[in-house]
């Protein structure tokens, strides 16, 4: 199942385990670009149908799967609303964020 | 609570891309990236000449992909991608794929000798270029993949493209290449399969991928997934399949197009058109689906 990424730290013991090609050394999770939203998906658990549009449609890859059911992951969300746009139910809103 | 339910996904769920790029809201290309590499897998080696995605990675040496990223020069994604293929053959990697992703105007203007000479040298890399329709990076100019009738910042309102879009895919169906297809990332389940039917190909593979731009098309974030799906449906953007630049297969047979004007008016670049011009619009669609159409074979 898709799970949340974390962070990982990358350690080479020997020089053979450097790749033959340049990799980077980390991954963007520094940058948390939840701070760049307006408006904020709210997924409703109980109309949830578990289709997994709004995991297959998200830019940010900032939902997840969680016990069955999509998460939200809001350090990374930018607030696009392509989920709540596609959802087939209209289980998931747009609230605005309060500062 | 509802009774057990699991989540069925049509997609692959393995994550090549994390989060945190610097791609805008509602970002197209994105989700162009993440069902490539999602079909692609974990060997892969991207070439990327100046394009939104030269920038959205981040700067190294953080990076929101898991792969190998070479960042080339604007005009030489396919040449910096066959020496790249070619290097690892030579230390022995034949596994990896090669892939050289370039923007609209890395591809259909700058890029587009060195594509050419890669496909005539039929050399083993995956090409792919997601379209936004304009130089979006640098401030949306207008490129030679722009359609009719656009605004960008070097094509004003007042005097707008009044040229129509190029057609790479017939330029790249004349080198007879052995794998070539369109896709839209309003249709993800079938970019994934053409993705991986081209991962198993031999030789020059070019994928045309459509993928909005809310920012340079002045059309709202929500509707990115929409846009990339009505491009499809309107018969704007055809989605098909060649082999060696013949058996050209529709791979989403659209039985009753719905009117371009469906399309138009979610975006603010499309504002100024009057009636006319939609209509001459309408009917270069139009022209261009009924001669894909017969190209397919009915």
């Amino acid at each position: 199942m898709s799970k949340k990424k974390t962070l990982e730290k990358i350690v080479l013991a020997t020089e053979r385990d450097f790749p033959i090609m340049p990799m980077s050394l980390g991954t963007m999770h520094h940058n948390r670009t939840g701070a760049w939203r307006n408006i904020r998906p709210v997924i409703d658990k109980e109309k949830c149908i578990q289709c997994g549009i709004c995991w297959k449609f998200c830019p940010d890859v900032a939902i997840y799967v969680e016990n069955e059911y999509p998460v939200v992951d809001y350090v990374y969300c930018k607030g696009c609303g392509i989920c709540a746009e596609e959802c087939p139910v209209k289980c998931i809103a747009m609230v605005e964020e309060e500062k | 609570m509802k009774k057990e339910k699991t989540m069925k996904l049509t997609l692959p769920v393995e994550e090549y891309m994390g989060p945190g790029h610097l791609a805008c809201q509602g970002c197209g290309a994105t989700l162009a990236m993440r069902y490539v590499l999602k079909g692609l897998g974990p060997k892969t080696a991207l070439c990327i000449p100046a394009c939104c995605w030269a920038v959205i990675d981040g700067p190294f040496p953080y990076s929101c992909l898991e792969v190998s990223i070479f960042h080339c020069a604007f005009e030489t994604a396919a040449s910096s991608a066959s020496g790249l293929k070619a290097g690892l053959e030579m230390v022995g990697d034949k596994e990896t794929t090669v892939v050289g992703w370039a923007g609209d105007g890395g591809t259909f203007d700058i890029g587009l000798q060195a594509l050419s000479g890669a496909a005539e040298r039929n050399e083993d890399i995956l090409y792919v270029c997601y379209d936004n329709e304009a130089y979006m990076n640098t401030g949306i100019q207008r490129s030679s993949a722009t359609p009719y009738g656009a605004w960008t910042t070097t094509t004003p309102v007042k005097h707008f493209k009044n040229r129509p879009k190029k057609d790479i895919n017939a330029i790249m169906a004349a080198h007879r290449i052995p794998y070539q297809a369109t896709a839209s990332i309003g249709y993800p389940e079938d970019l994934v399969k053409k993705v991986k039917k081209a991962k198993e190909t031999k030789g020059t593979r070019f994928l045309h991928i459509y993928s909005p731009c809310p920012a340079g098309w002045k059309s709202r974030p929500e509707d990115t997934v929409k846009l990339g799906r009505l491009a499809v449906q309107t018969g704007l953007f055809p989605l098909f399949e060649m082999e060696y630049g013949e058996n050209c297969k529709l791979s989403i047979k659209v039985k009753e197009r719905k009117p371009l004007a469906d399309y138009v008016k979610l975006q603010g670049r499309f504002r100024h058109l009057s009636a006319e011009e939609l209509k001459l619009m309408q009917e270069e669609v139009d022209a261009r689906w009924a001669r894909i159409v017969a190209q397919c074979g009915g």
